[in-house]
């Protein structure tokens, strides 16, 4: 499965949809994540990928890790495992 | 001041699923104390405990619950929606304002702490979930009971060990007699069977390897339990007004502290706490036809209650009847008082004395009427209930039938 298909199936089964409901140009609010779903999401994409995510809860919009849609946190997580394997 | 009464019970514990079937097994003696089921129990030295056997905790809440609700918490769900239900009060406006919960817990999430403590100690993870922090807090139970049925008035939770039941619900008590709050959600939970939880109480070396024989000249200490008890506090008036079904009054309270050993009872603390709830009452000591005993099943303990309600009752202590239902469904710990109050709603509601079970032979030190093995009969107009925790803090309650 790829990063993108991973993060969807995270998202998703937060959100209690289906993966095919989620949309890249969703914000989390649309898809009804909330900020204690949004720290849940963190916590399994950090499982899933076994990556540390830079997100600080204090001031979700002004850390590095970017949530303001799907696509930005695929982006982010991608990012972060390329670094890894560099 | 406010006349107080319980218009609604619910519980979960080694004996039932709710409050008829715990009843039901109080009246037949059952024994709700086996080996315990729980990971690496063969490292434990100590292998009996009363559980809450089949428990399923996805057949009553979803996963988004489970992820904030510690064992404790939903143990204490379960039971106060049993006992809200009973009370037919739903919370709204003023009445939710002026309405609260203040429950007891020793441990609280203590089986988060153990699993995670597990996951970082144990197995090197370096992450944790991030709802651990709210799920283990000893004051999660009350708080999920506050939002789940809107309570917004005077909630906090109580640990004095194995007296926060008692405690918390004294203070419910005398929020309701003063007027400060309309009705109280109150009682306690405990979930301490998990592999640290027993190791720690392994360690003071008053465990029963066998059986909880409160009273009895065998008796070799005490089996722990879990479960919560959870009730409807009311103010009387209010109460009448809504035609209620009142399942007992609540009359008297007192709280002490021995102020002298961190583990020994004191027979002075015990007996001045009996003697203070008689009077918060307005009692006379003639008036008390049953007591549901602290009754740990340790040698400590039970003789120095027994003393102190000889101390306390004179001539009439030999009168009274006296009862350990933690023969039956274990130490409770925080959670204790609250699954034993329904030993005394049984006692002044339905005319039936719960035994202590186990009873083997006498032990001249507790030489009362402990109801030996098997239900009793009898017509109770007012009955105590007994706390006496780890630390000197003593705590006790006054009923009436109603």
């Amino acid at each position: 499965m790829s990063i993108k298909d991973q993060v969807i199936a995270i998202i998703a089964d937060q959100a209690m949809l289906e993966p095919s409901d989620i949309k890249m140009d969703n914000t989390l609010a649309d898809v009804g994540i909330d900020s204690l779903g949004l720290v849940e999401s963190i916590f399994a994409i950090e499982e899933c990928f076994d990556i540390t995510v830079p997100f600080n809860a204090n001031n979700p919009t002004e850390s590095e890790f970017d949530i303001s849609s799907i696509a930005a946190i695929v982006a982010a997580v991608e990012k972060l495992k390329a670094e890894q394997a560099a | 001041m406010n006349r107080v009464v319980i218009t609604g019970a619910g519980t979960i514990n080694p004996l039932g699923v709710d409050v008829a079937s715990t009843m039901e097994a109080m009246r037949e003696g059952r024994c709700g104390i086996g080996p315990l089921d729980i990971p690496d129990v063969d490292r434990l030295s100590i292998q009996i405990g009363a559980q809450v056997k089949n428990y399923d905790e996805t057949a009553h809440f979803n996963r988004q619950q489970i992820a904030l609700y510690d064992r404790f918490t939903q143990f204490t769900l379960l039971a106060a929606r049993e006992a809200i239900g009973q009370s037919g009060l739903t919370f709204s406006g003023e009445l939710a304002d002026q309405s609260g919960v203040v429950l007891g817990t020793s441990g609280g999430g203590l089986n988060t702490q153990d699993d995670n403590y597990r996951a970082v100690y144990a197995e090197g993870k370096n992450r944790v979930h991030p709802f651990i922090v709210p799920k283990l807090m000893n004051n999660a139970a009350a708080c999920h009971v506050s939002m789940e049925w809107k309570l917004r008035g005077p909630s906090f939770t109580v640990a004095t060990a194995c007296a926060s039941s008692n405690h918390a619900m004294g203070q419910a008590f005398n929020m309701v007699r003063s007027g400060m709050a309309k009705v109280m959600v109150t009682g306690g939970s405990e979930a301490m069977l998990c592999f640290g939880g027993i190791k720690a109480w392994e360690g003071l070396r008053v465990m029963s390897k066998d059986a909880c024989r409160p009273f009895s000249a065998t008796r070799n200490g005490m089996v722990q339990g879990e479960g919560a008890g959870v009730y409807v506090f009311e103010d009387y008036a209010h109460a009448k007004a809504r035609g209620a079904e009142i399942l007992c009054e609540v009359i008297g309270f007192a709280m002490t502290s021995d102020a002298s050993d961190i583990v020994m009872p004191s027979k002075q603390g015990a007996a001045r706490t009996i003697a203070g709830a008689v009077k918060d009452a307005k009692l006379n000591k003639e008036d008390v036809g049953y007591i549901n005993a602290h009754g740990t099943g340790t040698a400590a303990n039970d003789k120095t209650e027994c003393a102190a309600v000889a101390d306390v009752f004179g001539h009439h202590a030999d009168k009274l009847m006296i009862s350990s239902t933690k023969s039956m469904h274990g130490h409770l710990i925080g959670g204790t008082g609250a699954v034993e109050l329904l030993a005394c709603i049984m006692a002044l509601r339905d005319g039936i004395i719960a035994p202590t079970i186990g009873y083997e032979e006498p032990d001249p030190e507790c030489a009362l009427d402990v109801v030996p093995n098997v239900a009793r009969e009898a017509n109770v107009q007012v009955a105590l209930t007994n706390a006496f925790a780890f630390g000197g803090l003593n705590a006790v309650l006054a009923l009436r039938k109603h």
